[in-house]
């Protein structure tokens, strides 16, 4: 116990006195905060929209400006053919091309319907989709609207068509704002990166330079050694994820909903299963290098699967297996629980049951793997 | 009680295909300092892994203290001191701290065992804040040594401690071996060196796994079976390729500005011969004698035997 001791006085001594790490404990955190929420963001906006008016009448008008004003669209040009409102895609000036035909208004007064062209380009299909379904629901809105009421007057509707209106409430997040999804995610990379990545690297470094030789002549005990490696990695994180937190608050205003020791009780121990992802990393690797890479393919699998980014629920089956197979993906859910929804303990037991699964057997994988290869 | 014992070891790598140790047994006797000789890739490394417990051999079995190397690694562990090749201490870590770090992993402290390394460690003594990194290449071993010693180990492994070190520091490296001898430490050190092996009390030639000969570096040289001479001339590349095609010639090595050569039968009267030989080819500025053999002689002549 006291040799654990001396070997903890040792890591924190090389790792304040690296001075990088040091930085970015306090800046990765900071930083991430800061530029993320703001970056990743998949609210679609300024949707760049070419005109094909065929019509020119004050109908026309009235509808291009309501798509003006509802803040989504740009009208970025006004031409007289659908060829060349194509250049326009082509340049990627546009990305929807809206044609209205010819005599558009006196068919409508007329008939009572018409029809107009939407021509979307879906290089980004999320944006295309998105982008779509609000110029549908922009144009759906201004036929229900006070503009056309002359020709409803002309055309009612047939009695027996049934109009369902539908009204909604978004809750836990009531301006559906993008921060509130995002933030609590940072949390979790900041957690991932110092755990899985920070303690495969520190621990391979040993074997790189040679000092685990000089180490394993000693009469100091294995778990002496991993124990020494992995708790200052620990600590290290829980530091790291107080500091997200007061940035959330002063930056964002977010402040958890739920118990913050439920909050931390995750955190402490997610941070055990990664420090043994950790770990296991760094017994399979010779080098710093090797540790990089393989830290580095499990770790974007894991951003990318965990429901960080994308919800896991829209994923086919298999790939939902293997969301459900990393720690990730438990604790992000959690992490958003907890923290928007106030979740208590109850509500996430199962996940808690999880993460001490993962840890269990990340963690005895890699002690049983260490002890194989040295 | 022998200090260390190796009977029959054996080490393979990469599933049996490459020999590493070839049943190698040797005794080391207690207080001894003991040399294993040999070049690059001829074993020396794994033996010392072997016995320092970082490796587990094929085949054999090993003993430092009388304690098996791997029954009894953990108690193996308390009494010896290791000095691997290559540097390994804490670069990012300052003279004093790497000291005081392995003390307390031992369980000790530098006060307490500060007798044993006070002659090294007072030249280290200005750098102590130093951080391990920024120490020159001699400097670097100095402190290897201290922090193998800090324990006060009953048996010292030292591999390859002088390589890539400096002719003066390599002299003062091995004078404060002669001191830890002389404190009833036993010393097992290995060079690629042949001019350190004179400055051990017994020494172990190895090649390519196998241990050749081991006696006092005296009786090595002594044994050598025959008359060796050295030749030189002004184009010592000339010679050497017309002393190989001399038919009375049975070994002919370059050794500096000097060939060594060896007759197949020498009859005495083998300089004025080598001579002769030497004028008729055409060379000039020739000198042949007779010279006493040395440890690289020896080894040279083992390894020949060895490969026919």
């Amino acid at each position: 116990m006291k040799k654990l001791g001396f070997l903890l006085q040792k890591e924190f001594r090389q790792i304040l006195r690296d001075r990088i790490i040091l930085v970015m404990i306090f800046a990765m955190p900071t930083i991430q905060l800061i530029i993320l929420p703001l970056a990743a963001n998949f609210e679609v906006k300024d949707i760049k929209v070419v005109v094909v008016d065929h019509d020119h009448s004050t109908l026309t008008q009235r509808m291009l400006g309501k798509l003006g004003a509802s803040g989504y669209f740009r009208i970025t040009g006004a031409v007289s053919s659908y060829q060349e409102a194509l250049h326009y895609v082509e340049r990627n000036d546009a990305d929807v091309v809206l044609e209205i035909p010819v005599d558009f208004e006196r068919n409508l007064v007329r008939e009572g319907r018409q029809q107009v062209s939407l021509s979307i380009d879906a290089i980004n299909g999320a944006r295309a989709s998105i982008g779509g379904a609000y110029l549908n629901s922009i144009i759906a809105d201004f036929s229900q609207g006070t503009d056309l009421d002359i020709v409803r007057a002309a055309h009612p509707v047939p009695a027996g068509m049934p109009v369902i209106n539908v009204t909604y409430n978004t809750w836990y997040n009531p301006r559906e704002q993008y921060k509130y999804y995002m933030v609590p995610g940072i949390f979790v990379l900041l957690l991932t990166l110092i755990g899985g990545f920070m303690s495969a690297l520190n621990i391979v470094k040993e074997k790189e330079i040679g000092t685990i030789e000089q180490i394993n002549v000693t009469p100091i005990r294995k778990w002496e050694f991993i124990s020494g490696k992995l708790i200052p990695f620990w600590l290290m994180g829980l530091i790291i994820f107080t500091i997200g937190l007061l940035v959330a608050w002063v930056v964002y205003g977010i402040v958890s909903v739920g118990p913050l020791w439920l909050l931390y009780l995750f955190a402490a121990v997610y941070l055990v299963a990664l420090l043994g992802f950790g770990l296991l990393i760094s017994t399979y690797s010779a080098n710093q290098v090797q540790a990089m890479f393989l830290a580095f393919f499990f770790m974007l699998i894991f951003m990318l699967m965990s429901g960080l980014f994308t919800a896991t629920e829209s994923m086919p089956g298999w790939a939902r297996t293997i969301s459900a197979l990393t720690p990730v993906t438990h604790f992000v859910k959690v992490i958003r629980m907890v923290m928007l929804k106030g979740s208590g303990f109850a509500d996430v037991q199962l996940e808690f049951l999880y993460e001490i699964a993962f840890a269990l057997v990340l963690n005895a994988w890699a002690v049983f793997n260490y002890r194989k290869t040295s | 009680m022998d200090a260390v014992v190796l009977d029959g070891i054996t080490k393979t790598y990469a599933g049996g295909k490459i020999l590493a140790v070839d049943n190698v047994s040797l005794t080391v006797k207690p207080g001894e300092l003991f040399g294993l000789i040999g070049p690059d890739g001829a074993g020396k490394t794994s033996i010392f892994r072997m016995l320092t417990t970082l490796l587990l051999a094929d085949k054999g079995t090993a003993t430092v203290q009388g304690l098996d190397v791997v029954k009894d690694y953990r108690q193996i562990r308390k009494i010896l001191g290791y000095m691997p090749g290559k540097f390994s201490l804490y670069q990012d870590l300052t003279v004093h701290e790497n000291l005081t770090f392995f003390a307390t992993l031992f369980g000790t402290t530098i006060e307490e065992n500060y007798d044993i390394i006070r002659d090294i460690y007072e030249q280290l003594k200005p750098f102590s804040d130093r951080r391990a990194g920024k120490l020159s290449g001699g400097m670097k071993q100095k402190l290897a040594l201290c922090c193998a010693l800090i324990h006060k180990p009953e048996v010292l492994f030292l591999d390859e401690p002088t390589t890539g070190v400096d002719v003066v520091s390599r002299r003062e490296f091995w004078d404060i071996l002669a001191r830890l001898k002389n404190m009833g430490i036993t010393i097992l050190v290995s060079t690629p060196y042949m001019d350190e092996a004179s400055l051990c009390e017994r020494i172990a030639l190895i090649q390519a796994g196998s241990i050749m000969q081991i006696d006092t570096p005296d009786k090595i040289v002594h044994s050598y079976p025959v008359r060796l001479y050295a030749a030189k001339s002004a184009n010592i590349y000339g010679l050497l390729k017309d002393m190989r095609d001399n038919a009375a010639v049975e070994s002919c090595f370059a050794f500096g500005e000097y060939l060594h050569l060896t007759m197949k039968q020498d009859k005495g009267n083998a300089v004025a011969d080598l001579e002769a030989f030497a004028r008729q080819k055409g060379h000039t500025g020739i000198a042949v004698k007779e010279i006493s053999p040395g440890i690289e002689d020896t080894f040279i002549r083992l390894m020949n035997q060895k490969n026919q």
